[in-house]
């Protein structure tokens, strides 16, 4: 009995599997993104919170942007200025101390409550108690937890007045409010979800200003409201039909977490998904050789650079340092390994940048290199590990670079690593010599002239962290100076002035062989019309596009 | 022989039987503890000295000096590692494995949402794997040396050697991009995403059971593929298998007996053979099945597909500890399950191993 029986299901299962293959093949898919919805494939699993206070990711800062509603935001035909978002107008102080914003009439945040100065006061007051990531933005102003509702506070309802605490120039200070810290969150939302907290000696307060919630919720104004993040699937818009400005044409944006360029490819070919963002040389050629297809690019505020760590005594000696310089092949690079990706940029403020400065001065050259190196005294070359993290185009860049080097006489170690490995042991400073990005912090000059010019404490134990430190770098107390004092210029032409003096610089001692900048691309379906890479990732506007 | 003494005999038998299932649960209860302490302390320590830093995944790579060194402080990582692995080893008892860096929720709460995933997706691919292998190695080892034995050693080779990755790009290459006979990568169609609330996480199930036809097609031409390639990769095995164990079966004696009593040779392949075979296929499927829920991290990622796979590798990669020590436990737990399913099965299939 067992026995016909076994064999009956068997042959029962099969049949069951003959009719499901016939389902799937009688039911050919009809790939059609619905008319009201953008659908994105986008690598977004760097996100970590959503909430404005906190992020501080690239990913995050795009979704952001188009949720939440800043006081300024850049001005997209000329990034060296600022326009008004929730701004009617705004006024600085004679002294330079105290700016003052009369916000427009009539806003309200998605929720349907007012937007008012107070929520604008709140947003401060929580980002900078809370003391996350991004906060130094804000803080770097003077404010603290201790002082932030006295410097930002709302005079009445539609008056905001922000104090700083040395009479900075006003493009610094504006350039640092359209951040994504700088958000406006809805109070009276939030209030509704803040959770208890004991305070401690790292945290003073009793409440979490509803950080928790806002990890995943929302309580924005903006020309999108967020429905649902879920890590590594996706994150859900919907239009906010309260938003002060423009109302979207579209009522839903979805991102879709796709890893892989060659996935998104395929997609986007397919007609599931609008816009590919995370398309490699490779793949972008064939998307922009499709007729329903189109590409678009973006110069991005990240640049890539090797740096030589100056603990290192072959490294720290200067004809060294300039010898790397002609041993990059920079046409080589940007012809293949960038190509679309990037542009060879050697500078390191971004174009786009107030104080932007376009010079690239070093070119392959093996002949110069050996010189400088023999002046050195390493005529016979030397060996040298580099930190290398296993991603395109950083990889390639780095193979290019060991045969360069090697035509020189220097011998390149690769320690390949995953990204956090490498940046671990970059930040502790024990590494040869790295290759990595560097993106601002915030759309103004001062964020990477103070990572790439200032180092107040040289010692393993310095507490200014940055690129300079990491590489041990002794910068000449001058540039410091110069770097800092640019911080209080309020003529925006001398200002510049003083950021290519900078760059000049850094271009001829520093010990960053600075080699491109990013170029965001995206490939999208023909039948978008309004679609657009902004000059930053929190100025990728989805807002006007519609289909 | 009087009755009493039967009865005796079977009590004492019972006895004995009573004995040898407690020492059974006995021993399965210190495998069972011992397996899970280092299983636990493994994993711990492991993640302890990756040369990674773990505040990097709370605060990501562009956070300023001062907060992190808070965060580390908050996170305890500066208290001596024993001390971090006894902290840990007490929430871990009580079920709790702490909160995911990455997705901001308790990880219990995030396998019990990507779990199903893979789980459907083995089982589909399990099913798939074995519905075709079994079929393919009993016809191999029927027609021995047959050129159909050699199409099916040849399927079954290029199954088990060919990287998975690139038979799935390839195939989605064909059925997605060119053909469009299934569907894009991911578990369902965003249009049903917000019209369809799952109830056990298995999706085939879920819409049949509400009845949504047009939810259940649209999910199976999302499983299909990336479950007929787990299949394909679980056929090459099985089917191998079940050639070595018909062979070994059908040179027995009794399979000459039931020619000689003249049955039909159907009855003698699929009655008497693979019936004694299934015996230790069961093992072979199991184990299979097992690996396919270890989460297929490469298939997982070609598809997009929300599973434990790529949930572990992206915690990984973020450096997500709590998220890899719970989901580690989960795959250690599935394992411990399955083997006593199997256990259990052998028992039902093989009536030996029940007398004694």
């Amino acid at each position: 009995m067992k026995m016909q029986s076994f064999g009956r299901h068997m042959r029962l299962l099969t049949t069951t599997a003959a009719m499901s293959l016939a389902i799937f093949a009688s039911a050919p898919a009809f790939a059609v993104t619905p008319a009201d919805t953008l659908v994105e494939g986008f690598a977004m699993d760097d996100i970590i919170s959503m909430d404005p206070g906190e992020a501080f990711e690239l990913s995050t800062a795009e979704m952001t942007s188009n949720t939440y509603n800043l006081l300024v935001r850049l001005d997209l035909n000329d990034t060296s200025k600022v326009v008004g978002d929730l701004a009617d107008s705004w006024t600085v102080s004679d002294d330079g101390l105290t700016y003052t914003f009369k916000l427009k009439q009539g806003l309200k945040f998605a929720s349907g409550n007012p937007i008012t100065a107070e929520d604008v006061a709140f947003s401060f007051e929580r980002a900078v108690k809370l003391d996350k990531s991004p906060a130094f933005i804000l803080t770097q102003f003077g404010l603290s937890g201790d002082n932030v509702t006295e410097k930002a506070k709302a005079a009445d309802e539609n008056t905001f007045v922000f104090t700083v605490d040395k009479p900075y120039a006003p493009s610094f200070v504006l350039n640092c409010l359209t951040a994504t810290v700088a958000s406006v969150v809805d109070k009276k939302l939030v209030l509704e979800h803040v959770a208890a907290v004991t305070p401690s000696d790292e945290y003073k307060y009793d409440n979490d200003f509803g950080n928790g919630w806002l990890k995943t919720g929302y309580a924005g104004g903006g020309v999108f409201k967020m429905r649902e993040w879920r890590a590594n699937e996706v994150v859900v818009l919907e239009r906010n039909d309260n938003y002060h400005g423009d109302k979207a044409p579209l009522a839903r944006v979805i991102y879709r977490h796709m890893k892989e360029s060659s996935g998104q490819r395929l997609a986007l070919e397919a007609g599931d998904i609008d816009v590919a963002r995370n398309l490699e040389p490779g793949d972008l050629d064939a998307v922009s050789k499709n007729a329903d297809l189109a590409i678009t690019a973006a110069p991005k505020g990240t640049v890539y650079y090797i740096s030589l760590n100056q603990k290192n005594p072959n490294l720290a000696k200067p004809e060294v340092v300039e010898a790397f310089k002609y041993l990059v092949d920079y046409d080589a690079i940007g012809s293949t390994l960038i190509k679309g990706i990037g542009d060879i940029h050697q500078t390191f403020l971004p174009k786009g940048v107030l104080g932007e400065l376009d010079e690239n001065p070093y070119k392959f050259d093996v002949a110069k290199a050996k010189e400088l190196l023999a002046k050195a005294g390493l005529a016979d070359g030397f060996t040298v590990t580099m930190d290398t993290r296993n991603t395109q185009p950083v990889t390639g860049i780095a193979e290019s670079f060991q045969q360069t080097l090697g035509q020189a006489g220097v011998k390149l170690e690769i320690i390949p690593g995953d990204g956090k490995q490498t940046l671990t042991k970059y930040r502790a400073r024990t590494h040869d010599m790295y290759i990595g990005q560097w993106g601002q912090d915030y759309f103004d000059p001062n964020s990477n002239s103070e990572t790439f010019t200032i180092n107040p404490d040289n010692a393993d134990e310095g507490k200014n962290k940055t690129l300079a430190w990491r590489n041990a770098w002794d910068v000449p107390k001058e540039l410091s100076d110069t770097s800092k004092a640019a911080l209080l210029e309020k003529d925006n032409a001398k200002r510049a002035d003083m950021y290519k003096s900078l760059q000049k610089a850094v271009l001829e001692k520093g010990p960053f062989v600075i080699i491109f900048q990013q170029t965001e691309v995206a490939g999208y379906s023909a039948k978008l019309k309004g679609f657009k890479l902004g000059p930053s990732f929190d100025t990728n506007y989805v807002g006007p596009v519609s289909k | 022989m009087s009755i009493p003494e039967t009865s005796q005999l079977v009590a004492g038998r019972k006895g004995a039987r009573a004995k040898g299932w407690a020492a059974t649960i006995a021993r399965f209860l210190v495998v069972m503890v011992t397996t899970y302490l280092g299983l636990l302390a493994v994993t711990f320590f492991i993640g302890r000295v990756v040369p990674i830093d773990p505040v990097l995944a709370v605060l990501g790579d562009r956070a300023p000096a001062h907060v992190v060194e808070r965060v580390r402080e908050e996170m305890g990582l500066n208290r001596p590692l024993y001390i971090q692995f006894y902290y840990y080893l007490r929430d871990a008892l009580t079920g709790n494995f702490g909160t995911s860096v990455l997705t901001t929720n308790p990880v219990m709460a995030d396998i019990r949402r990507v779990f199903p995933a893979t789980m459907e997706l083995a089982t589909v691919g399990t099913l798939i794997g074995s519905l075709a292998g079994i079929p393919l190695g009993v016809l191999a080892a029927v027609k021995r040396g047959s050129i159909a034995d050699q199409i099916v050693r040849v399927v079954g080779l290029v199954g088990y050697s060919v990287p998975i990755f690139w038979l799935a790009l390839l195939s989605l290459l064909l059925f997605y991009a060119k053909l469009q006979w299934v569907a894009f990568p991911g578990r369902i169609d965003i249009v049903y995403e917000y019209s369809f609330t799952p109830v056990t996480g298995f999706y085939l199930l879920d819409s049949a059971w509400q009845g949504q036809w047009d939810v259940f097609i649209d999910v199976f031409r999302h499983i299909i593929l990336p479950a007929s390639l787990l299949g394909y990769f679980s056929l090459a095995y099985i089917s191998r298998m079940t050639r070595s164990f018909m062979l070994n079966e059908l040179s027995q004696e009794y399979i000459v007996a039931a020619r000689a009593k003249g049955l039909s040779e159907t009855r003698i392949i699929w009655g008497h053979a693979l019936r004694n075979a299934a015996v230790p296929l069961v093992t072979v499927i199991a184990l299979s099945y097992a690996g396919l829920l270890e989460g297929s991290v490469l298939t997982e990622t070609v598809f997009s597909w929300p599973g434990l796979g790529l949930y572990i590798t992206n915690s990984l990669q973020n450096a997500d500890m709590n998220a890899v020590l719970g989901g580690t436990i989960v795959i250690g737990s599935v394992f411990i399950a399955i083997n006593i399913l199997s256990d259990l099965l052998y028992r039902t299939l093989d009536p030996r191993t029940r007398a004694r």
